[in-house]
């Protein structure tokens, strides 16, 4: 299966030292939600960052392809691939206190790539901006586009941000970990306003998270991460009635639920540990032959 | 789970080694000076001025860097002047440190009155230009190596106490401070055992940059003719006589400028050394 | 009682609307709380971002003077205590902190670290008992010579536990200490303290924002909302059969690891 963004064997490492991605792969469908699953230091986020073109500074992809819309991004020169990913993709990002400017008003910073990048006259923006802030239920828009980003609240801003990641009809959206920074009622609240938006726009998503509670609400695909490795892809029933890879199984019986106080809260056990350990070694060992 | 920190390459500790040669070497220059230095730095000879240094024509030998207007040897005096330099470095330079960071630690972390008091006097004092504020404090005490470092230690605290006071808030917000008063550790015991080890590369980074900046106020000194008094060579007096003739003699002016340089630079590369030395994380 | 809470307030000076001449405002964070906790008990203290759970904890342990109402330790008032006559009781309530990042010094080795209320409290055998600390976190003996920085989230936050135990408290008030970790280690997190609190017959107050995790450890529960409590009572019937509103939104609020849930 080809997807619109479809990653192939994606190896990223650290400048003269460690692997961060070990031969990734994976489809995201027109229209689909896939999700990203894995523990910190997994590279979840790295993925995103390397479809995006934003990988830090120390970090080179070595080997592999991200295709975006049928385009391998790897081949094109370095400005036309950000033309590319500028028009068609966009990112939620993880954290709304960092991610607007907080000296700037709300209605400039959501149309900035309209204005800046895609040559947007003002007046259009601003009534883009407006239409964009009513799409997320923003209420009062007029006034909120005047407001400075400290005035809102968190939930507010993150809604902010998502008009914004919606506002040049992307194609594909990358949210990372959308909803960490804020209460369990907000958060039902925006995964409900991305799932409504993601389908309403029909825009792939890639969904990068390390709750399963979450991933299980809002995703049809996902892909478990272990060090960088994809230890199980599976589609959403299914991978939480008979997750495959014994490392998914012990992150499902790890994560406590309210619902079901009897069932003893299990860690992962260390054989499981263990058994990726080996798995990742094993593939390094592999491709440095 | 897995950490990568330990795989990033850190550039050797180049600079640290550099720096601290250059200074090791002027330290020793400095001590060592009678023995090491060709001639008597305030020898006189009026036939012998303005001599080029070894490698140019009519060079006279012995005068390895030239001389200067007065036929005194440039190498010499830059020897003798390390010594004024380097004295009024470590003595101005820590106690500036002492007095700023005691006050910006008190500041920051006790917050409160004793905050007050520290920030608005750091305010006041801030708003007096910095070198006419040394000239007329010279002018007041009158010239010597003490109304130096004085003047250097007045003018100066306040950027350690700013800087250290913004560092001991941030580490004073950190939860093992509140773990500290949970175990029932006095205010003063957890200032001097949780806070001050945490704002201690700070403290040197600022120390090593003060340093270079005493070298310089007393060159600026110096060069104003505010410094010791003007036969005893220092590196700020040399560029002062070396300007008049740059046209004719320009290594009189070129050398000690070198030097001085060099020297304020190590001191803040060997700040910003010694910072990564001492940072566990790094480490 | 271990804890008697008696219309417990606490307001701080509002910065951000500080005018320029005259009073600084003062925001009212805890707005009367009343509430106790029986020895042995361990209390599940739970709120959104902004509810004052951890200014009440704080308060719990005098890190913040109320500004009304009163706290009792053990019978003895410590409302109004200064920090002087707190110190001789502080050996008998402790803390764990939500980020161990922070809460551990980072240029002290771990044994230091766990050795440094000890020597405060004058205890005798602190070798010992840094041993025996390690011993009870499940952390081998070594890592008394290792720095927070090398260890993982997870051991870090069980240094963070054996400094608060090793001083034998009677009360451990643990604020958000697993909302940072990734689940493998949060559930051992979880299952080393549920441990620690039957073997060492501590009291615990459990602050936390993850109502999933209370119900796995605790047998009373606090919901805090906006500085008030908006409904108290025992774990099992809380969760059964919630009272308030506010819980109620909280609980359907969850997201569970299970695509038949009806979220809506």
């Amino acid at each position: 299966m080809n997807g619109y963004l479809s990653i192939r064997n994606l190896t990223v490492r650290l400048k003269g030292g460690g692997t961060i991605l070990r031969d990734v792969s994976l489809n995201v469908a027109a229209g689909q939600v896939h999700g990203l699953m894995g523990e910190s230091g997994a590279g979840k986020s790295m993925i995103g960052k390397a479809v995006l073109g934003t990988l830090p500074r120390a970090l080179d992809i070595t080997s592999g392809q991200i295709w975006l819309d049928g385009v391998d991004l790897q081949t094109l020169p370095p400005a036309e691939r950000r033309n590319r990913i500028g028009a068609l993709a966009a990112l939620i990002p993880q954290d709304p206190l960092t991610a607007l400017n907080p000296s700037r008003r709300i209605g400039p910073q959501i149309t900035r790539r309209l204005v800046d990048i895609l040559g947007w006259k003002r007046q259009d923006a601003a009534k883009r901006a407006l239409e964009l802030l009513n799409e997320v239920h923003i209420p009062d828009a007029p006034r909120v586009m005047r407001s400075y980003p400290h005035e809102l609240s968190g939930g507010m801003r993150q809604r902010i941000l998502i008009a914004s990641a919606f506002a040049a009809e992307p194609k594909l959206i990358i949210a990372d970990e959308p909803t960490t920074a804020l209460d369990v009622t907000v958060q039902k609240q925006i995964l409900h306003l991305i799932s409504e938006m993601q389908a309403r726009h029909d825009t792939a998503l890639l969904f990068v998270t390390h709750d399963l509670g979450v991933m299980s609400k809002v995703c049809d695909t996902l892909s478990v991460l272990y060090a960088g490795k994809v230890v199980e892809e599976a589609n959403m029933p299914r991978f939480f009635m008979r997750p495959i890879h014994p490392y998914s199984a012990a992150l499902l019986a790890a994560t406590p639920t309210y619902t079901d106080p009897t069932s003893s809260l299990t860690p992962v056990p260390q054989t499981v540990v263990d058994q990726v350990e080996r798995e990742v070694m094993e593939h390094d060992l592999r491709t440095a032959s | 789970m897995r950490d990568l920190r330990g795989d990033v390459k850190r550039t050797l500790g180049l600079r640290l080694w550099l720096s601290g040669g250059w200074l090791t070497i002027l330290a020793l220059a400095a001590l060592c000076a009678p023995l090491l230095a060709p001639k008597d730095p305030l020898m006189q000879d009026l036939f012998l001025g303005r001599m080029p240094p070894f490698w140019m024509d009519g060079a006279e030998p012995g005068y390895l860097l030239g001389t200067d207007s007065l036929g005194r040897d440039v190498l010499s005096r830059i020897l003798y002047g390390a010594r004024l330099a380097l004295i009024v470095a470590l003595v101005a330079g820590t106690l500036t440190c002492f007095v700023g960071a005691t006050l910006g630690l008190i500041a920051g972390y006790y917050r409160g009155w004793p905050d007050r008091i520290i920030s608005r006097f750091v305010d006041i004092w801030m708003a007096f230009p910095p070198v006419l504020f040394a000239i007329l404090l010279i002018a007041v005490m009158g010239t010597g190596l003490l109304s130096i470092i004085i003047a250097i230690v007045i003018i100066d605290w306040t950027r350690f106490a700013r800087v250290i006071r913004a560092e001991a808030m941030t580490q004073g917000a950190m939860d093992y401070v509140a773990s500290a008063q949970v175990s029932g550790q006095t205010r003063f015991s957890t200032m001097l055992t949780e806070i001050l080890p945490n704002v201690l590369p700070t403290i040197v980074v600022l120390l090593t940059l003060e340093m270079g900046i005493a070298v310089i106020v007393e060159a600026i000194l110096s060069f104003v003719n505010l410094s010791i008094s003007t036969d005893s060579p220092t590196w700020g007096g040399m560029i002062s006589e070396g300007r008049t003739s740059v046209h004719q003699a320009w290594w009189v002016l070129v050398f000690p400028l070198i030097t001085l340089f060099l020297t304020v630079l190590s001191f803040s590369q060997l700040g910003e050394g010694l910072k990564d030395r001492f940072d566990p994380v790094l480490r | 009682m271990m804890y008697k809470v008696r219309d417990l307030k606490l307001s701080l000076p509002d910065m951000a609307h500080k005018p320029l001449i005259g009073a600084t405002p003062r925001i009212e964070i805890l707005k009367g709380l009343s509430f106790d906790v029986p020895k042995g008990a361990v209390l599940g203290i739970v709120g959104g971002s902004g509810s004052g759970k951890s200014t009440l904890g704080r308060a719990m342990l005098r890190l913040l003077a109320p500004t009304g109402g009163s706290i009792c330790f053990d019978g003895t008032d410590i409302t109004h205590l200064s920090e002087d006559q707190l110190r001789g009781m502080r050996q008998r309530f402790q803390m764990i902190f939500q980020d161990p990042m922070s809460s551990l010094n980072p240029r002290r080795r771990v044994g230091g670290i766990i050795a440094a209320p000890l020597q405060v409290q004058r205890l005798d055998g602190i070798p010992t008992r840094i041993d025996e600390a390690l011993d009870m976190v499940g952390l081998p003996r070594e890592f008394a010579q290792r720095y927070p920085h090398e260890l993982s989230g997870g051991q870090r936050q069980r240094v963070g536990i054996a400094r608060a135990i090793a001083l034998r408290p009677d009360f451990i008030l643990a604020d958000e200490i697993v909302s940072g970790l990734d689940v493998s280690s949060q559930a051992q997190v979880l299952n080393l303290l549920g441990k620690l609190v039957r073997d060492l017959g501590l009291t615990l107050a459990f602050i936390s924002h993850d109502l999933s995790v209370i119900r796995r450890l605790c047998d009373r529960v606090l919901v805090l909302h906006l500085g008030e409590i908006v409904e108290e009572g025992a774990t099992v019937s809380l969760f059964e059969a919630p009272q308030a509103p506010y819980t109620r939104e909280l609980l359907s609020a969850i997201p569970l690891p299970d695509p038949h849930q009806t979220w809506d």
